[in-house]
């Protein structure tokens, strides 16, 4: 079981939709795929039509892997389930923070799974946190949305540097440009030089779109309304990079 | 898993929103059609097992599954094309080697598999919503129209799955189903459905000697005519098999079938001469099936025995396989003529037509007293064949206690129905302990003798190379062992069949019409 974690310190920069639409794609390919939306928005919880909410809410998920088990949802497609958000997951610092080995705790709760799913996404909310801490220790990869700019650059730079830092397993991390305009000029500029210069940046880039932006209106990954879309398009091409990079071996 | 059997399926529209749910529009991922076999041995062994192997043929590609009591699938095989399936009747070897073959050899064992049923499957699929227009629920609704064994067209089944997380839904949905009228909880699987549809049912072939059910005071002449109809239509059962040579067992079962009819024809229960005008016929009968049986056994120990050779190697009996198999082909066409000769459909015809003619005799006596006295005679005279071997007596005493001891087995099974069922089982085991000794002994000495003659027949055929007759050199020895280790294992298994809690159970059973 590889554990995929979309992350990013600031907020609206298409983590969800990456999760979403790499989840998605992942279980078309065969993978048994479990997408965790740890977001208290519920985002990715609203875009499988399934209900923010989990019997016991955050503390009964902190506490153990049996009413993880409980709480998982089936989506509308094949292979691809869902482990639904809940408004008390703002708790989830604290919670955690009262857990034996806080940044493991993830980890730990994901093991009973590896027989269920290969592929585990995490859709992380946007913080600095003990909650993001124990994402990054469970994760096998990192997948870091960046709007394409100087500022974000420097952002990864630091989310790559403390990383480093850790003691034992470190995810892998692959930056990939979102939200890209491709009339700025600083956009194209910087998408064109950072894959280059940088092994930890994707080549593969997701555009600004409105297919992207129709996914709340139909509640459903791009490739299940627009699978011949533009979008629809970019993400495959963005999940064979991931899928590379994660050694993902071929689905049973 | 539903029966839809006299509402027509329009009436499942209402359904959804009587339970809080709506349907999808259309047929979800839209109507599919396939063709569906269930494979099972001639025995049912699978069947009897708790265990269901379907190949489900479609857009191009085959599939093997096999499910268990539950339903739950244990082992699944792709075969892509489907033209790369096995032709059935197929024994296992015909299958790809993996977790499917490994679940079933134990259960399958030397029998071949075939088609039990066919059916062509159309399957449309309904999906139901909740209010957030989520899929929490998938109505299958399968039509069969069954191609085999029978013509005949299957009641609609309805599968209900439940989306993961959504089962309170699904459970709604599944009770307002359940309420329409015509709409019944089915009792089997789809096997049993295209069965049923078909006007048969599973696990029915009277493909084994077995005991038939008896009255105690039914009179003995009419109780055995049964008896030997029931053993008659064992034999004409696996006659098409042991033609076709589906697989070894059907060979062996109507040996069986032959060798108790034999047994029974002994005991002197039926009016007239019929024992005397039909003994040649089915000892003719019995030994039409040796050479055939016999190197079935041959061949179906070869495996084990080119394990056990030490010195030489699996390539170096090749040639000797070969030998087997040409030697087996030739015997196979000698039974084949025999059973398609005009003489066995005058034993066939004849015996039949006899045994309907039946009637009881005066002072013929019950079959309780017939079973009491010949299971009496036939254990007095094991214990008296057995003690009279000695450390020094010769394989012929053994062969012969060997035979002392089936007679008494065939009397205990097909009489079987007038004992009580536990002292039976325990009578037959230990009976079966002493006869697996004896088996082991008698079937050594007769191989070792046979490979002498397969050497002295391939050395004349100019087939044998050196390392393959140095190979079979190691087997005759290797046999000589076991015979040695059996014959060492003789005394012990013998007095424990002659010791007193044995004897007081076949004392139990030569007591039915006192029971």
């Amino acid at each position: 079981m590889k554990i995929l974690a979309t992350y990013n310190i600031k907020g609206g920069v298409g983590k969800t939709a990456a999760a979403v639409n790499l989840g998605y794609l992942a279980a078309a390919d065969g993978y048994r795929v479990l997408l965790w939306d740890l977001d208290p928005q519920g985002a990715a919880s609203y875009l499988f039509r399934i209900k923010p909410r989990v019997k016991g809410g955050g503390k009964a998920i902190i506490r153990g892997s049996k009413a993880i088990d409980g709480a998982i949802k089936g989506t509308d497609y094949d292979n691809l389930d869902l482990l639904p958000a809940d408004f008390t997951y703002r708790n989830l610092d604290l919670l955690l923070g009262e857990a034996k080995r806080p940044t493991r705790r993830l980890a730990t709760l994901l093991g009973p799974l590896k027989s269920e799913y290969d592929v585990v996404f995490l859709d992380c909310p946007p913080s600095i946190s003990l909650l993001s801490e124990s994402v990054l220790h469970a994760a096998d990869l990192l997948l870091v949305p960046l709007i394409p700019t100087t500022l974000s650059v420097r952002t990864l730079d630091q989310l790559t540097d403390f990383v480093t830092g850790f003691n034992g397993h470190r995810p892998q991390v692959l930056a990939f440009f979102s939200m890209m305009d491709r009339r700025k000029r600083l956009h194209l500029q910087v998408a064109s030089d950072l894959p280059a210069a940088r092994s930890d940046v994707a080549v593969s880039a997701i555009p600004a779109l409105s297919v992207i932006e129709q996914m709340s209106v139909q509640r459903a990954p791009i490739g299940a309304f627009a699978p011949r879309s533009v979008g629809a398009r970019c993400y495959r091409e963005l999940w064979l990079e991931a899928r590379r990079r994660a050694a993902l071996k071929p689905p049973a | 898993m539903l029966d839809e059997a006299g509402a027509g399926l329009d009436e499942l529209a209402a359904v959804a929103p009587g339970a809080g749910l709506r349907w999808a529009d259309g047929d979800g991922d839209g109507a599919r059609s396939c063709r569906r076999t269930w494979l099972d041995t001639f025995d049912w062994r699978l069947y009897r097992a708790g265990l269901t192997l379907e190949q489900v043929t479609g857009d191009g590609a085959a599939g093997l599954t096999l499910t268990g009591r539950d339903g739950e699938e244990l082992a699944a095989e792709q075969i892509s094309p489907a033209g790369q399936s096995p032709r059935w009747p197929a024994k296992l070897d015909g299958l790809p080697a993996g977790p499917l073959r490994e679940l079933l050899e134990p259960v399958v064992g030397v029998r071949a598999l075939s088609p039990v049923a066919r059916v062509t499957s159309r399957l449309t699929q309904r999906r139901a919503l909740n209010s957030d227009a989520k899929i929490v629920a998938r109505l299958g609704i399968e039509r069969m129209s069954v191609t085999s064994p029978a013509r005949a067209v299957a009641p609609p089944r309805l599968t209900l799955a439940a989306v993961r997380g959504y089962q309170a839904e699904a459970d709604r949905l599944g009770a307002a189903l359940t309420a329409l009228s015509g709409v019944t909880p089915a009792n089997g699987t789809a096997l049993d459905a295209a069965l049923a549809a078909s006007g048969q049912r599973p696990g029915r072939t009277p493909g084994k000697a077995s005991a038939v059910p008896l009255a105690r005071d039914a009179p003995a002449a009419t109780a055995m005519a049964s008896i030997f109809a029931a053993l008659f239509d064992v034999i004409e059962v696996n006659v098409g098999g042991a033609v076709r040579d589906i697989d070894s067992e059907f060979l062996h079962d109507l040996r069986v079938a032959v060798r108790w009819t034999r047994s029974g024809l002994k005991l002197g229960a039926i009016p007239g001469d019929l024992a005397v005008r039909f003994a040649p016929e089915f000892r003719w009968l019995g030994d039409l099936t040796t050479p055939a049986r016999d190197l079935d056994v041959y061949l179906l120990g070869l495996p084990a025995m080119t394990a056990s050779l030490e010195a030489g190697c699996a390539a170096d009996l090749e040639p000797f396989r070969g030998h087997l198999e040409r030697s087996r082909a030739t015997a196979h066409r000698a039974l084949t003529r025999g059973l398609r000769s005009a003489r066995f459909g005058r034993l066939a015809s004849g015996w039949r037509a006899e045994l309907a003619a039946v009637r009881p005799q005066r002072k013929g006596g019950t079959v309780a007293q017939l079973a009491d006295d010949r299971i009496g005679a036939a254990n007095s005279r094991v214990l008296k064949a057995g003690r009279r071997i000695t450390p020094s007596s010769p394989p012929e005493r053994l062969h012969e206690l060997r035979k002392r001891c089936k007679e008494l087995r065939y009397l205990v099974e097909m009489f079987g129905s007038l004992h009580d069922p536990a002292v039976r089982w325990q009578a037959e085991r230990e009976l079966k302990s002493l006869q697996d000794c004896l088996g082991e002994f008698q079937d050594a000495q007769v191989q070792r003798e046979e490979i002498g003659v397969f050497a002295a027949q391939m050395l004349a055929e100019r087939s044998a190379p050196a390392p393959t007759l140095l190979a079979m050199g190691e087997i005759a020895a290797c046999l000589a062992r076991r015979q040695r280790q059996a014959r060492s294992q003789f005394d012990a298994r013998f007095a424990g069949f002659a010791g007193a809690p044995s004897q007081a159970r076949l004392a139990a059973l030569a007591s039915a019409a006192s029971a």
